[in-house]
């Protein structure tokens, strides 16, 4: 990948002229670089950029830096995210400034989940930086300096996104913080993980009032699970999510579990994709089987389905 | 900075906002809730995690103060309109540096104003 040159992810969130698709790299405890080749190959042929995470749920994992690297190195094209959580303003910039000389362009900031999340929860928070702030030092950076005001050597050319969560409150204000990171310079924006289409599809209505949606690439997120358990996991102990009883009870009382697990996601994703002012699609895999190609497949979604939108254009 | 003022402002908004001494005080753009009493010390809104009964991620008996301050500053009583508007702007990182001053003073002299010269360059972009 050039260092200078926007990558095809940028190009796409641009462009919009297929859905993008983003999926998210799974956390590395060890294991070599043909691990990470293996990992990336099951899942690059069907997205077009990976999101490597940042001690997710904050627990730690091999870092989203060293795992952007290899992505990078190896010829994927990798999402940094970023969080607030565990670095100060220091080391967060010059993490972004090391990895944006190895070709690493896309940064997707985050506030992050609490230590408290963790399995070390007397860890200390930093929080240094707000999510909306990262976003404009990030653009900062974009712009060859430091937030100091010191000049780099080179100007890194970095593509700056965001995530924001359609569904927690105040729902009614997630529409206006969204359009303070979009005003921060973030250019995309990864929804998090949502289960309640009606609050999506309010939020991205109020995008698209406030020009949100015209001004960064809105991708929501559905994540791929096997079991009602993952649903009530997510429902109870991760931050931010929360899933209907309803739906829970759809999968627990289905006779195939593991199937209705997919076409609940199948659907979410098909209504997602329908609102106008959405621009592709998030995926989180915790089926670890081939559900990310099928999921593609049965949207027509992806690098793969370039050829067909091109001709339907 | 020692002196009488910080310690005659922190007996003030101590007892009534949980001051926090950050020196650079927001409490009239974020309808009078002190965002440093936010676990995470966020200054520019709700952090992903907010419960879904408007509770804190962290903490989950008390209410998200941004939750809080959102409602204020749109429904407290005799809050002028332009202190209402400043919700939404972005508030720049904490000068870490003016912990424990007083912010009255750094508001009479300008010092809560001062941005990095990198973060004010990108505010004239803008
Ligand atoms: S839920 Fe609210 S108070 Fe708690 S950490 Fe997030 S923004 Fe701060």
């Amino acid at each position: 990948m050039s260092p200078t040159q926007p990558n095809a992810f940028e190009v796409l969130c641009q462009t919009r002229t297929r859905p993008v698709v983003t999926a998210e790299f799974p956390s590395f405890d060890g294991g070599t670089l043909d691990d990470i080749r293996a990992a990336a190959e099951k899942l690059a042929p069907w997205v077009d950029a990976i999101n490597v995470t940042d001690n997710p749920a904050a627990h730690a994992h091999a870092s989203n830096t060293a795992m952007a690297i290899a992505l990078t190195q190896l010829g994927f094209n990798p999402i940094l995210q970023v969080v607030c959580r565990d670095k100060n303003r220091l080391a967060i910039q010059s993490d972004i400034v090391g990895v944006s000389m190895f070709g690493v362009q896309n940064i997707c900031a985050l506030t992050g989940d609490d230590v408290t999340a963790g399995d070390e929860p007397e860890a200390r928070r930093v929080y240094d930086l707000d999510g909306p702030q990262l976003i404009k030092v990030a653009s900062i950076m974009g712009t060859g300096m430091y937030l100091s005001g010191r000049k780099m050597k080179s100007v890194p050319h970095l593509f700056v996104g965001a995530v924001e969560n359609p569904t927690a409150p105040p729902l009614e204000y997630r529409a206006e913080r969204a359009l303070k990171k979009v005003e921060a310079g973030a250019r995309f924006l990864q929804l998090q993980i949502h289960y309640r289409p009606e609050q999506l599809e309010a939020f991205i209505a109020a995008c698209v009032a406030n020009g949100v949606a015209e001004r960064a690439a809105i991708l929501p997120t559905v994540c791929l699970t096997k079991a009602a358990r993952a649903l009530s996991f997510m429902n109870d102990s991760v931050p931010g999510i929360s899933v209907p009883a309803a739906t829970i009870e759809r999968v627990t009382t289905s006779a195939d579990p593991k199937e209705e697990s997919y076409q609940l996601v199948r659907e979410l994703a098909e209504h997602a994709l329908s609102l106008p002012g959405v621009a592709g699609l998030h995926i989180t895999d915790f089926r670890h089987d081939d559900s990310v190609r099928r999921l593609t497949e049965d949207l027509a979604i992806g690098p793969r389905f370039e050829e067909q939108h091109a001709h339907s254009a | 900075m020692g002196g009488l003022l910080p310690l005659i402002e922190h007996g003030i908004k101590k007892p009534v906002w949980d001051c926090r001494m950050c020196g650079q005080c927001v409490l009239h753009s974020t309808g009078m809730t002190c965002p440093m009493t936010c676990p995470k010390t966020l200054r520019n809104g709700p952090c992903g995690g907010v419960r879904e009964d408007g509770h804190c991620e962290v903490v989950p008996e008390m209410r998200c103060i941004w939750v809080k301050a959102h409602d204020r500053s749109q429904h407290m009583p005799f809050l002028p309109r332009s202190w209402r508007e400043e919700f939404d702007h972005l508030r720049p990182p904490v000068n870490n540096a003016l912990q424990g001053q007083s912010s009255w003073l750094n508001l009479m002299n300008g010092r809560d104003r001062v941005t990095p010269p990198g973060w004010a360059a990108a505010e004239e972009h803008a």
